[in-house]
Formats: structure tokens, C-alpha cells, sequence
């Protein structure tokens, strides 16, 4: 079961025409160049922007359907949403912000545990690194227990080795949990690594030939052509 | 000396603030998230006490809170009396005054906080009123509270619409600036230096105070 859509939506360069699916437990991982449309797909998903047409189905309840003019607002979608950077409550801990929407005080301890953040749990947003901050935005998310997990680049911003670790971290808690997971990303190793399926998207459609051109290896005599005429370089003392 | 008319000034100050930045925080969060055809025609609307003459907005007020006017007379059904030169008159008309120059910046202080921050509350559950006290106004209470400064001084010194509305009338509309102008008219030069002189600290202090909260906001 799990998430269906067919989501149709113009945009000011191409018309976004997709339609995927999500099963329960699993992740979905939307990848694509930069503006190709795969942000506003997931904010499509989380309700923050209206499809121009198609349908959102989560189980039995339908998010979106044009057709019978339903557009449940994110408020309702009961939704886990990690944003690339700066979405914690400034005003708020790290333990404000942990559990700003959470149920249950014992979950949010352990999340904070899971993640390393005890320590810092009484420490304001700006008085951490960036990959606590986002961190803590997983955290947030899944302490609401929601019924569908949505990340929007969440670690693009930070340095190549803490992407990792955070990575392996989401993929580690994610696994245990029976929603679907919706993941986007421009990072083809991290697509592979976090989707159990990956989407290519680019200017707003599938484009599974783009997605074989960029794992299939480079022509390699021709990277030895370019090698060679590329200047020798040369240091003296 | 006397302080009668200080005293009145700061009431009416105090008064016409308190419920100004009751009005104006919601209305300027209305205004910063919200789109609709005509929405710069009433904001500018709005906005005209800031670029109207004070003695023009006062006449219009005179005019619209007097025996025949639409405010007057509602006020004169709802509590049994006269709306023109009375203290209550002169708050209602601050209040008018006043409210471009406690919306703007507020609205300002709200256009600063990062659209995403809203956008998480309301993915985390959170509809826009919530929204609006647990995420708009902790994260620009300094904004708000230095708006409210600028307007308390600004009714302070109120002095064309006060008049307008008000008149002179010794412990009921005649506040500070309409005291001293008639200390100086009537040859009471200490008493319109002693006025004057009452309102440097607390102006002084009351802009060092906006600086503190705007610096670290």
C-alpha cells in the first residue's frame, strides 16, 4: 500500500509530470540535478504547495485529489519534514525543538540519545554545529510519530564526512520504522545508498537514461586522451 | 511644578500602545502572509496617517467622532456621552494616528524571520494561530517591543490630532505637549522649560532601550 501519486504542476521552465510510489518501511529516493524539480515535488507531497492536478493517497486516506478538490493542508498530513538547514526554532533547545511536536517525553530522550544529542540538549540552535542542527531536525520529525518521513536535502549542507555518518544514522534508525520515507537528494551515492528505489527526475519528468549515463562509467580512452594533452605541471625549488 | 499633564501623556501613551500592539501584531502578520487583489490599496490606506498632516487627520477625526459623526454617535449609544474632548476620545484617536506607525515596523520585525520556520510548524501540526504564538512572536518579541517604544514616544509627543480631538482641558485632554504650547502662548516660560526639559530623560532612555533590542535581535 503505502504512498501513491500522479502529480502534475507548471512551473515557470517545464511542467512537472510524475507519478511514484512509496511502499510502507521502504525509501524512495527522488534524485536530479539541481532545479529539476524534485523540491517542489516533496513539498507537493507535504502539502506546502498545491499540484496543479493528480492525486496523494497514504493508505486509504486521500492527501490530494484534484479530481474531488481535496487538498488536505500540512497540518492535517501528519508528516515527518526535514528541510536542508535553519528550520529549528531559534528561540527553542535542543530539546524545545526535539520535542516541539512530540507525544511522548521517554521517545524524544531516546531519539536525542540515539543521535548523541544529550549532551547538548540544553544548548540553543546557533550553539551547535550543523550537523547536530540537523540532527536535531530528524529527531523533531520523527518525534511526532509521523505516518510518512519527507527530507529535502537534509544533509547537502554539510561536509562530505558527516553526510556520511548521518547518513548511515537516518538509514539505521529509518529501517526500523514501517512508513514510507520519502528522500530527495543530488548526490547519486546517497541515492543508491539511502533508496531502496531511486526516481530520476530532471526538468520535471522520470529520465531513467539520465540516471544510466551518470552510473555508467566514463568513456575511459577518452579520459586518457584529455589526460594527456592536459598540461604536465611541474614544481621547482 | 505641575505634573498633571505628564501624568496624562503617559497614560494616554501607555493606553493607546497596550492596545495598539494588540491590533497591529495580528494585523501585520495578516498582512505579511497574505495576498489578495486591492491588498496595496488597503495597506495604503492604511498607511496615510503617516503621510497626512496630523491637523488633517485630526479634522477628519473631529469630524467622524463629533455629535454627527458615524463614531460619535455609535459612542454616544453605546455609553450615554459625548466621544469629542474627552480622554477616551483622545486614546481612540492615537490609536488611529498611531497604528501605521506601530504596523510597519512590526511587520518589518515579522518579514525577518525565515518563511521555512513557519512552513515546519505547520508540517509539525501547528495551524497559523498557533503558529503565530509559539513561533512569530517569541522569535521577534525584541521587533515587537521596540514598535512598541517608538509609538508610546510618538503618542507622547502627540500633539496636532490631540488638540483637534481633544481640546485643552485641564486634567482631561490638556497632556503634555498641549501644556507646554500653552505655557509658552501664556508667557509661563518656566514651566514650559520645566515640561520640556521632563521629556529628554525619558525619550533618551527609551532610544537607548530600541537600540539594545533591535542590536540583538
Amino acid at each position: 500500500m503505502g504512498l501513491t501519486a500522479a502529480l502534475k504542476k507548471k512551473t515557470s521552465f517545464f511542467t512537472i509530470d510524475v507519478e511514484l510510489s512509496c511502499p510502507d518501511g521502504q525509501t524512495l529516493a527522488l534524485i536530479g540535478p539541481s532545479g529539476s524539480g524534485k523540491t517542489t515535488i516533496i513539498r507537493m507531497l507535504a502539502g506546502l504547495v498545491k499540484p496543479d492536478g493528480g492525486y496523494i493517497r497514504y493508505r486509504d486516506e486521500i492527501l490530494f485529489d484534484s479530481a474531488r478538490g481535496i487538498h488536505l493542508p500540512p497540518q492535517k498530513r501528519k508528516l515527518g519534514y526535514v528541510f536542508q538547514d535553519y528550520t529549528l526554532f531559534p528561540h527553542l533547545t535542543i530539546y524545545g525543538n526535539a520535542a516541539f511536536a512530540a507525544r511522548d517525553r521517554g521517545e524524544v530522550d531516546a531519539l536525542l540519545d540515539f543521535f548523541g544529542l544529550t549532551a547538548l540538549r540544553d544548548r540553543k540552535p546557533h550553539e551547535v554545529s550543523g550537523g547536530e542542527r540537523q540532527r536535531c531536525a530528524v529527531c523533531q520529525a520523527l518525534a511526532r510519530n509521523p505516518q510518512l518521513l519527507l527530507l529535502d536535502e537534509p544533509f547537502s549542507a554539510l561536509d562530505v564526512v558527516t553526510r556520511r555518518i548521518l547518513r548511515n544514522e537516518l538509514k539505521a534508525i529509518t529501517e526500523k520504522r514501517t512508513f514510507p520515507v520519502v528522500y530527495v537528494t543530488h548526490d547519486v551515492t546517497e541515492a543508491l545508498f539511502i533508496g531502496n528505489t531511486v526516481l530520476p527526475i530532471v526538468a520535471g519528468s522520470i529520465d531513467r537514461e539520465w540516471m544510466e549515463r551518470i552510473v555508467t562509467p566514463a568513456d575511459e580512452a577518452g579520459l586518457r586522451q584529455r589526460a594527456a594533452r592536459a598540461p604536465k605541471l611541474s614544481l621547482t625549488y | 511644578m505641575e505634573l498633571l499633564p505628564l501624568y496624562l501623556s503617559a497614560k494616554l501613551a501607555t493606553l493607546a500602545t497596550a492596545i495598539l500592539v494588540v491590533v497591529a501584531a495580528p494585523l501585520a502578520y495578516f498582512l505579511v502572509h497574505s495576498s489578495w487583489p486591492g491588498k496595496s490599496f488597503v495597506e495604503a490606506l492604511f498607511n496615510l496617517p503617516i503621510a497626512l498632516p496630523p491637523t488633517v487627520i485630526g479634522f477628519y477625526l473631529l469630524y467622524l467622532m463629533g455629535p454627527k459623526g458615524l463614531a460619535g454617535q455609535a459612542w454616544e449609544n453605546l455609553f450615554g456621552g459625548p466621544l469629542l474632548f474627552t480622554f477616551s476620545g483622545i486614546v481612540i484617536a492615537s490609536i488611529f494616528y498611531s497604528l501605521p506607525f506601530a504596523v510597519q515596523p512590526i511587520k518589518a520585525s515579522f518579514e525577518k524571520i525565515d518563511p521555512r520556520l513557519k512552513e515546519n510548524a505547520y508540517v509539525l501540526g501547528l495551524s497559523p494561530i498557533a503558529t503565530f504564538f509559539r513561533v512569530i512572536i517569541p522569535n521577534s518579541i525584541n521587533g515587537v517591543a521596540a514598535a512598541a517604544i517608538l509609538v508610546f514616544l510618538h503618542t507622547m509627543g502627540a500633539f496636532g490630532v490631540v488638540l483637534m480631538v481633544g481640546g485643552s482641558i485641564a486634567g482631561e485632554t490638556r497632556v503634555a505637549s498641549i501644556a507646554i504650547y500653552e505655557a509658552v502662548e501664556s508667557m509661563q516660560y518656566e514651566k514650559a522649560w520645566l515640561l520640556s526639559l521632563a521629556f529628554i530623560p525619558i525619550s533618551y532612555a527609551f532610544l537607548l532601550l530600541v537600540n539594545r533590542l533591535t542590536r540583538k535581535n
